[in-house]
């Protein structure tokens, strides 16, 4: 099965250019807004999304986005909300690849059949569960490549290469190379340390791999382009919307723009980067 | 619930840690190597007996085992019922249970040849023990402790910090034991090349909850032998706290295939079952938190939710998955007592027997009030007196100061 995430990483391909790849907390700081920043992200030129599901203890998350996580709640945002912004997303916006990026417990609880029915029908094409590894396949992983939605695997510094086979075994869409032992938000790796890495797991995978957590600016984004498949950026678009709110934490005139902007200058990094030799 | 009841309730977990549908191992792929790592190391050391002797030895001459068990004549005269037995854990050293466990982890951690030690605390027992055996081997040590309960266990951020252990006050989420334990494992993430998570208790990612029942199980060992010796028999009864379960677990685990044996764990109701409290089983179902599936507190959209106790050391919206799975196949009756009746209780045990209990394990005593009386003067209860209260003494005495005003 072809999903929005794998017609995407072919069409780059074909251009020679590397992915940009972005993330915001669903709901944060309000769902009406949030659907509009989702909104600006992809005109602004990324070309995946990935939506963060709010959860209470989000334990591989830095201050960041675990306070945008708590915003979202505040203001009522749920797992079945997420799924309704996905679906309203949907209405303009057919062929950008949407992952949702959570914890496992919101969808244990929403029962695993049921959130894979709904996010399949609301347009959703992958998910990171960042507490689900291999381990625990039967969980979630196995049903979800049955639904016909991409399982994207968290690839580590910690990952060796006796371990790697059974991380990739059932990723599909694309990998995400965590780049540093860390929280999200934590301090970038080196570009050419994550190069290594990069063409470490090439040689386990077909599958696109993407890197993330540290990358802030446009030329961090743009030197990981050049040495991997796509980059991510999360808590540096997250913080931008935070500095957009007004002390309520409540959204202003500003804040989509202020999304929007950023994700345009990073778009622009990674479109100026030279593609790696393959 | 139909469960079929095992052959043996002490056999699990099995070998990917689940312990029937609970446990398991919920951890981001940076932990899981180190996981498989500890897994092996665990399995190595139990086989090795130069590894348990040398344990044993600090047991004996470093924590002061074996711990007593005692006959609470007083309380068991004015209970009128049950002849009520005190397993003295308070008097090991660093005043609980936790260093049982510590002590374990601590000589794993050497053998895997790592020099920086974490370790989550709620009421600061187990922060105190980590920080207790890191300075006895010469280990760098970092405590995270929810800012809540910094405030409420001065005694023991103190001696923490007189222990040479860093305390970082933990300012997210309720700032109690869920928020230290996950920004424990932040810390892990980031840090995983050099450092140990030595956890609190029998709760997160396989193996750890079987590990520290594992190092706890000493307490029932030791009572089943003390208890014959003493009474020729075996006890009827077990009684113990839990907030994630260890010294509940470390006393009814050697004791879950003897069938004439009755079993409580008391969990901590807070301020009353339909309002704030901390008694997973009572008040929770199964979800997944901090590595394993087990009873937890939370909404209908999966968000953890608030727990409360007037004990930092029971406060916490989870509990050990084996717990989790003794509740379904019915082998442990799960109770709770509230916040007044943990303290009516402490002051019951201290005036009648001259022993402060912690806040913790007085919610075993408070359910004790009530067993008790129910009980012939042949029957055998033992309570698993998990901790001291030195550490509540300056709380305690604010609220009772407020009560009487």
């Amino acid at each position: 099965m072809t999903t929005r995430i794998d017609t995407r990483f072919a069409e780059l391909k074909k251009q020679g250019r590397a992915a940009f790849v972005t993330y915001v907390m669903a709901g944060d700081p309000d769902p009406a807004t949030s659907l509009e920043i989702v909104k600006a992200l992809s005109k602004s030129g990324s070309d995946v999304i990935e939506l963060g599901i709010p959860f209470t203890d989000p334990m591989a998350d830095g201050p960041s986005i675990q306070a945008a996580g708590l915003r979202a709640l505040k203001v009522g945002m749920t797992l079945k909300k997420t799924l309704e912004l996905v679906r309203d997303f949907r209405k303009d916006d057919n062929a950008t690849p949407l992952v949702l990026m959570g914890y496992y417990n919101p969808i244990y609880i929403y029962g695993v059949d049921r959130f894979l029915a709904d996010a399949k029908s609301s347009g959703v094409d992958g998910l990171i569960i960042v507490d689900l590894p291999p381990e625990e396949d039967d969980e979630l992983c196995i049903p979800a490549l049955k639904a016909g939605l991409n399982f994207i695997r968290l690839a580590t510094p910690t990952t060796d290469d006796k371990r790697l086979p059974a991380v990739l075994a059932n990723t599909s869409g694309f990998v995400y190379y965590v780049s540093i032992a860390g929280i999200t938000g934590a301090a970038a790796a080196d570009a050419n340390v994550v190069g290594d890495a990069v063409a470490r797991i090439k040689r386990h995978t077909g599958l696109p791999i993407c890197v993330g957590f540290g990358i802030r600016t446009p030329e961090a984004a743009r030197a990981i382009a050049e040495k991997a498949d796509g980059s991510v950026v999360g808590t540096a678009l997250v913080d931008a919307l935070k500095n957009s709110l007004d002390s309520e934490g409540r959204a202003t005139a500003k804040t989509v723009n202020a999304v929007a902007e950023l994700t345009a200058a990073l778009a622009q990094g990674v479109r100026a980067a030279k593609q790696a030799a393959e | 619930m139909n469960i079929a009841k095992p052959n043996s309730y002490r056999s699990g977990p099995d070998e990917r840690g689940h312990f029937g549908i609970f446990g398991g191992r919920f951890v981001a792929e940076t932990l899981m190597p180190l996981i498989l790592d500890l897994e092996k190391a665990y399995t190595a050391a139990k086989a090795d007996p130069a590894f348990q002797a040398e344990m044993n030895g600090y047991l004996k001459t470093y924590v002061g085992r074996p711990s007593p068990l005692y006959f609470a004549e007083r309380l068991t005269e004015h209970l009128g019922g049950a002849k009520i037995y005190l397993k003295r854990e308070e008097l090991n050293h660093t005043g609980s249970h936790k260093v049982n466990n510590v002590l374990g982890q601590i000589m794993l951690a050497r053998r895997m040849g790592k020099k920086r030690i974490i370790a989550e605390t709620g009421a600061g027992q187990h922060g105190v023990a980590t920080a207790t055996l890191c300075a006895r081997f010469g280990l760098e040590c970092v405590v995270y402790m929810g800012a809540v309960d910094v405030e409420r266990q001065q005694p023991n951020v103190l001696r923490m910090e007189l222990l040479g252990a860093t305390v970082v006050p933990v300012q997210s989420g309720t700032r109690t034991l869920k928020d230290a334990m996950n920004e424990a494992l932040r810390d892990w993430v980031t840090n995983v090349h050099n450092t140990f998570y030595c956890i609190g208790t029998v709760a997160g990612p396989h193996p750890y909850p079987t590990l520290v029942r594992d190092f706890q199980s000493i307490i029932g060992i030791e009572t089943k032998a003390q208890m014959q010796e003493v009474e020729g028999r075996l006890p009827d009864s077990l009684v113990a706290c839990i907030g994630g379960g260890s010294n509940a677990m470390g006393l009814f685990h050697p004791f879950l295939d003897d069938p004439t044996v009755e079993i409580f764990g008391v969990e901590a109701a807070g301020h009353g079952l339909t309002q704030l409290h901390a008694a997973s089983i009572a008040g929770g179902r199964p979800g997944v938190l901090h590595g394993n599936r087990t009873y937890l507190l939370m909404n209908e959209d999966g968000q953890i939710q608030d727990a409360h106790s007037i004990s930092a050391g029971l406060d916490y919206p989870g509990i050990g998955p084996e717990h989790s799975w003794l509740h379904e196949v019915g082998r442990v009756t799960y109770l709770s007592a509230t916040d007044d009746e943990a303290l009516a209780a402490l002051q019951l045990l201290t005036r009648l027997e001259g022993i402060i209990p912690a806040l913790e394990p007085a919610h075993a005593i408070a359910k004790v009030m009530e067993l008790a009386p129910k009980r012939p003067r042949d029957h055998l209860m033992v309570i698993n007196l998990s901790g001291r209260g030195d550490k509540d003494v300056p709380q305690v005495g604010e609220i009772l100061k407020g009560k009487s005003k």
